[in-house]
């Protein structure tokens, strides 16, 4: 397939320049993602979990606290990958006209598709580990909660990175969508918000009810449960199911952002 | 040796605007090779489609002995483009442009620096080597286009109005460094508005219109056989019927709103006579240019 075998090195020099962007502002890059967990840990788990009485989750009674952790975890691969190739890659493509120049050179534009896409997932990557970090010095020191100590925890950042290109992905089809900036509302209203909200992130998708299947479809719920059986040590035949949607709907995602982004790139 | 650029039958098509309407084109190595013609006539759509970032629509094109469509990479590394929008890197400063734009050509970070640093004498930008971009004037932005157009070392450079608001002395400075490239056997291809430029610079150059080739050859060549060796002014009193009698002379008339232009290779000549029967109207002689070429074929009026 040439969609893929146009892409070489050219993606890594791509990462490589937002990369370098990124760290020449690194400071202040890292400070939000460290203070957003833990507003949320205190607001939520702490303030709002002190009024969730019998929270149930895999069969077990749990403290509300340590239901969210996880799920702001899986939050933050959302975010990171979704702006990034949202706003992030619109504004390069569009206003800097970065992409123009880089295609000039022996870099492609599948290159410049798939490095871009593999940034957002750094971010993804990124972020969410700084969430973890955030939540391991919590559990160490003020809210014994959400201290977990499953070894399978390690491979958080590994579906994290996945999770990223997923969500990354998903967010450069809107990029090659949408006519200009204030359109990208759509997708974050639409399907953003819903997936932050119902994704198995604040609550468990059993108290859906019957609509519970649609939580199902959505990427983020997949990502919410992995994340949380990882860090409880729990994993079971739903996380092996989770691991394939992600897979296929990265895969998926993947080759389709490249043809719509070709498709709005070359002139 | 093939040539370095070879194009026939070359069409871009937007939706149904033909932006480049069959074209054919030879350009040889080391040759300077010039685009001129009015806004929207598919020059730098031409240029893109060498330079492989824009797919062309029908016809055949090889540059550097590479079929572009097939071997669009391989022939990237070997050229270099200054494009006619500025699309520097505004996330970066002036010497980082430079050495980011190399990692792209797979230049290692030392070789990279050093060969920046070279690039930003040469266009004289060493002061501003770690200025953000967005405080750089207009001429200094072309300047740096310029410079990251060299940093590969390309055999072939592709330049869409390089000097356009440059002043008078950065103007000489690309001058002098297109000639310079030339000498080492660079092929430049180059678009410009400026006639003069053209004139000075290019071995060959085409004017285009509406997608097509109006003309191709030499500045030389062509002022010859489109406009004599030399033009008459006259600025026209009206109702003299001057228009009329400079018909008569043999030469080629042209006028805009109150100028008659009249091409000849006897323009002394006819000037003395002239001055005979008009003495009191104003006119002068002068050797013809490209400017009168590109004028007499594209008209003297603005454009629509
Ligand atoms: N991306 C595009 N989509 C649609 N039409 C385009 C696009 N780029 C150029 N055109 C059209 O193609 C024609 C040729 O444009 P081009 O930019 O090649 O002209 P040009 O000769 O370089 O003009 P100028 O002297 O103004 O730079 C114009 O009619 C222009 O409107
Ligand atoms: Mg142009």
């Amino acid at each position: 397939m040439s969609l893929i075998s146009n892409i070489d090195r050219g993606a890594i020099y791509v990462w490589r320049r937002n990369a370098d962007v990124f760290f020449k502002t690194w400071k202040t890059n890292f400070l939000p993602s460290i203070l957003e967990p833990l507003l949320y840990l205190v607001a939520m788990g702490a303030g709002l979990g002190s009024l969730v009485m019998n929270l149930q989750y895999a069969g077990q009674e749990i403290e509300y606290i340590r239901f969210l952790a996880p799920g702001l975890v899986a939050i933050s691969i959302m975010y990171g990958g979704f702006f990034e190739c949202t706003y992030g890659s619109f504004v390069r493509m569009h206003y800097q006209k970065t992409f123009d120049a880089i295609v000039a050179t022996p870099v492609s534009i599948e290159d410049v598709i798939a490095g871009e896409i593999l940034w957002g997932a750094t971010k993804s990557f990124v972020n969410s580990t700084i969430v973890l970090l955030v939540i391991i010095v919590l559990g160490v020191t003020f809210i014994p909660q959400v201290l977990f100590t499953a070894p399978t925890m390690l491979l958080i950042p590994a579906i994290s990175f996945l999770g990223g290109i997923m969500f990354s992905s998903i967010a450069m089809i809107f990029t090659g969508l949408v006519p200009n900036m204030d359109s990208f509302n759509y997708p974050f209203y639409l399907l953003v918000t819903p997936m932050f909200l119902f994704g198995g992130t604040f609550f468990p998708t059993t108290s859906l009810g019957v609509i519970e299947p649609v939580a199902y479809a959505l990427p983020l719920t997949h990502t919410s449960v992995l994340m949380r059986d990882l860090s409880f040590g729990t994993v079971g035949w739903m996380d092996l199911w989770a691991t394939l949607y992600i897979v296929v709907l990265t895969v998926v995602t993947f080759l389709l952002a490249i043809v719509i982004m070709k498709k709005r790139l070359v002139k | 040796m093939p040539a370095v650029v070879s194009a026939r039958g070359l069409v871009k098509k937007y939706g149904d605007l033909v932006a480049v309407d069959h074209i054919d084109l030879q350009i040889e190595k080391g040759e300077v090779f010039g685009f001129l013609g009015p806004n929207g006539a598919g020059k730098s759509t031409t240029m893109h489609i060498i330079q492989g970032t824009s797919p062309l629509t029908a016809g055949r094109l090889e540059v550097l002995g590479m079929d572009i469509t097939a071997r669009a990479k391989e022939v990237k590394a070997l050229i270099g483009v200054a494009p006619q929008e500025n699309n520097l890197d505004p996330d970066f400063t002036v010497l980082r442009n430079l050495t980011s734009y190399a990692r792209y050509f797979s230049i290692p970070p030392a070789q990279a620096k050093k060969r920046a640093l070279e690039l930003l004498d040469m266009m004289q930008l060493t002061e501003k080597k770690d200025t953000e971009i967005e405080q750089l004037s207009g001429g200094m932005k072309r300047r740096l286009i310029m410079a990251r157009a060299l940093i590969n070392d390309p055999q072939l450079l592709i330049l869409d109005e390089p000097t356009t608001g440059l002043d008078p002395q950065a103007r000489h400075l690309i001058w002098e460094k297109i000639r310079d490239l030339q000498k080492r056997g660079t092929t430049i291809i180059l678009a410009t508005h400026y006639m003069d430029e053209a004139e000075q610079l290019c071995d060959r150059l085409v004017i285009m219109e509406k997608g097509k080739f109006l003309l191709e050859g030499t500045p030389r060549a062509l002022i010859e056989e489109q406009v004599g060796s030399c033009v008459m002014e006259v600025i026209d009193p009206p109702g003299q019927g001057i228009e009329d009698y400079l018909a008569t002379t043999g030469g080629q008339v042209e006028r805009s709103a109150d100028r008659i232009y009249l091409y000849s290779r006897q323009c002394q000549v006819i000037q003395s006579e002239f001055r005979g029967r008009f003495p009191d109207v104003y006119s002068t002689v002068r050797p013809s240019t490209l400017e009168d070429v590109y004028l007499k074929l594209t008209g003297r009026r603005l454009r629509d």
